[in-house]
């Protein structure tokens, strides 16, 4: 069974962060709550496992 | 006192008449006595009635109230209503249908098929008015008393005041000619999401109010919409935050829409209110009449046990959820399938009253299914925090180009019959291979037989063997054998053996599977039977 790492798994740290960030250039509060919700959607979608998605969802509670 | 009504009757089929218990000098006794005479209550009396138990109905009324109310019925409510004795009249008269679209605003995000299969008596929904399923149960009881089942139902009737003891349960009723009193063994309260049974208990009733209002607006016309679901998010002609279109017999087609919290009621009943909302959705020059109108809110809640002693709650008394999902009727259906062949059992002496501790258990796992569900429905439709409707609104979004995101579009989770795993009747699964939807627990599948007839018109008697090709223990002689020759019945195979060669079920008379092997000997099979029938703990 897989389980969510907390190490380090992006071979470019700075540049995910970065397009992170730019997505949001220019959006009201609103415009970036829905832009986060569709993305977390997205995200959950791609890692295809609840097992895991638990496991992040108590890690970002912590 | 005056005998005031509280709702207007559809039907009168009960009209009140004097019974000889009223004039006794000591309170007459019932073995059953069901207060309540809706759907659940009528179900209920007339399962144990044609088990042979003697029952009593009370209902505070002389009928069947107006208003269409609960419109959707499942198979699993079909084939429980068809032993009862009124299912082809419920298919004759329902709209079957298998289709649901979802919509937002003007796009459709999401849509569902209810994948009609073959060999089944019933399809896997039809939609009725719940006064026309309540008046073909009540005709269906005339019929069976006609044929010598021990059932009355006495009009007119309302519970007052109770006592419940050890021994037996004391009932104060009052009627138009005044008070009488009488004494049953049994209470089954089938009095409805407010129960006045469960307040003189003083019995507690826990679980979320959702903060929402709804409109239905049943109109009646001849329109060419499809007999589909429809169901609309935010929908472009802004008559609600979200609406439904949904088809019942006689031209009459469901109309919802969502209102929020904080309305008027009043002023949203007018007509004139009503029907500018309506126009907005049908447009301008659809003719149509307003057949009936109601505002509803909703709650998801439970008893915490539905059996106290010699009283035991069914239906919305002991369970509560919202509209989405069609769950209500439904499952308080399945309440009446499951306690009738228990309490008449036990009442005949077969099997011990902790059976009945069974009741509790299969219906308690149903009702958190279903308040899960429906829950989730009710979560998605009217978002309880401001984050909640972020996500929600994500996923309208998303659905609109991402097809990962259309299944979690949730308009309500259509009622299946709850499968009693982990029950302390049912017996571990023994057959490898067997298909997960006739696994012990599950209520039996449908399957049409070579012969013509269907499987489920053989069980739902007593206890009974399904043998599909396996090998016969000895059995007793009180539990009959239907055995099929798998190659000559393919759906058979298909739904009860998959990838096995040959099985033997142990079937309970409620039709759920008690037990399944590949192979069996009459030890395992008496071990399994006493299991069910709660001899064995």
């Amino acid at each position: 069974m897989a389980h969510l790492t907390l190490e380090p798994n992006l071979p470019a740290p700075d540049d995910a962060y970065e397009a992170l960030i730019a997505a949001h250039d220019g959006l009201t509060r609103e415009e970036s709550e829905a832009l986060n919700a569709r993305l977390i959607l997205i995200l959950m979608n791609q890692i295809g496992d609840l097992q895991v998605i638990r496991e992040a969802l108590a890690a970002a509670k912590r | 006192m005056t005998y005031q009504d509280r709702y207007p009757l559809a039907f009168r089929l009960y009209p009140y008449a004097r019974s000889a218990d009223q004039g006794a000098d000591q309170p007459a006794h019932h073995p059953v006595t069901i207060v309540g005479g809706g759907p659940v209550g009528m179900a209920t009396g007339l399962d144990l009635a044609l088990r042979g138990v003697p029952v009593l109905v009370l209902d505070d009324h002389e009928g069947v109230g107006q208003g269409s109310r609960a419109i959707c019925f499942a198979k699993r409510t079909l084939e429980i209503a068809h032993r009862l004795g009124c299912g082809p009249q419920m298919l004759d008269k329902g709209v079957v249908w298998n289709r649901g679209r979802v919509f937002h605003d003007r796009d459709e995000v999401f849509s569902f098929d209810l994948l009609p299969e073959d060999g089944h008596r019933y399809p896997a929904f039809i939609n009725l008015q719940q006064n026309l399923f309540e008046r073909f149960l009540v005709e269906a009881v005339n019929d069976a008393r006609a044929k010598g089942a021990p059932i009355e139902i006495r009009g007119r009737n309302r519970l007052t005041a109770m006592e419940a003891g050890a021994e037996a349960v004391t009932l104060h009723l009052d009627t138009p000619d005044g008070p009488y009193t009488i004494t049953t063994d049994w209470l089954i309260a089938c009095d409805g999401a407010k129960s006045p049974i469960r307040e003189m208990m003083g019995l507690g009733f826990e679980g979320r109010v959702f903060e929402d209002n709804f409109l239905i607006a049943d109109v009646k016309m001849t329109a060419d919409f499809p007999t589909e679901r429809w169901f609309w998010f935010e929908p472009w002609f802004k008559s609600g935050a979200s609406a439904l279109l949904h088809k019942q017999p006689d031209d009459i087609w469901r109309i919802d829409f969502q209102l929020g919290w904080d309305i008027d009621r009043k002023a949203e009943l007018e007509p004139a209110r009503i029907r500018r909302r309506v126009d907005q959705m049908l447009g301008p020059d659809v003719e149509y009449e307003l057949d009936w109108t109601s505002i509803y809110t909703f709650q998801c809640r439970r008893m915490e046990r539905f059996r106290h002693g010699r009283v035991i709650f069914a239906g919305d008394a002991a369970h509560q959820v919202s509209p989405f999902g069609a769950r209500g009727a439904n499952s308080g259906i399945q309440d009446a399938d499951n306690l009738g062949w228990k309490l008449a059992g036990v009442i005949r002496g077969d099997y011990p009253d902790t059976l009945l501790d069974s009741y509790d258990a299969e219906r308690i796992h149903a009702a958190d299914e279903n308040i899960r569900n429906s829950t989730r429905s009710t979560d998605f439709i009217t978002p309880k925090t401001p984050q909640s409707r972020v996500f929600r609104d994500a996923v309208l979004h998303l659905a609109a180009h991402a097809p990962f995101a259309r299944p979690m579009v949730n308009s309500g989770r259509l009622s299946v019959p709850a499968v009693y795993d982990g029950s302390p009747l049912v017996t571990p699964d023994a057959l490898p291979g067997g298909p997960a939807r006739s696994r012990p627990g599950a209520a039996c599948p449908d399957a049409r037989l070579s012969d013509g007839s269907h499987l489920l018109d053989h069980l739902g008697q007593g206890f009974a063997v399904l043998n599909l090709g396996a090998t016969l223990p000895p059995l007793p002689r009180d539990l009959p054998v239907f055995s099929f020759d798998p190659k000559a019945e393919p759906l058979l195979a298909e739904r009860y053996l998959g990838q096995a060669e040959r099985a033997l079920y142990l079937v309970r008379p409620d039709q759920h599977v008690a037990a399944r092997w590949a192979a069996c000997d009459a030890g395992k099979l008496a071990r399994a039977r006493a299991r069910a029938e709660g001899r064995d703990t």
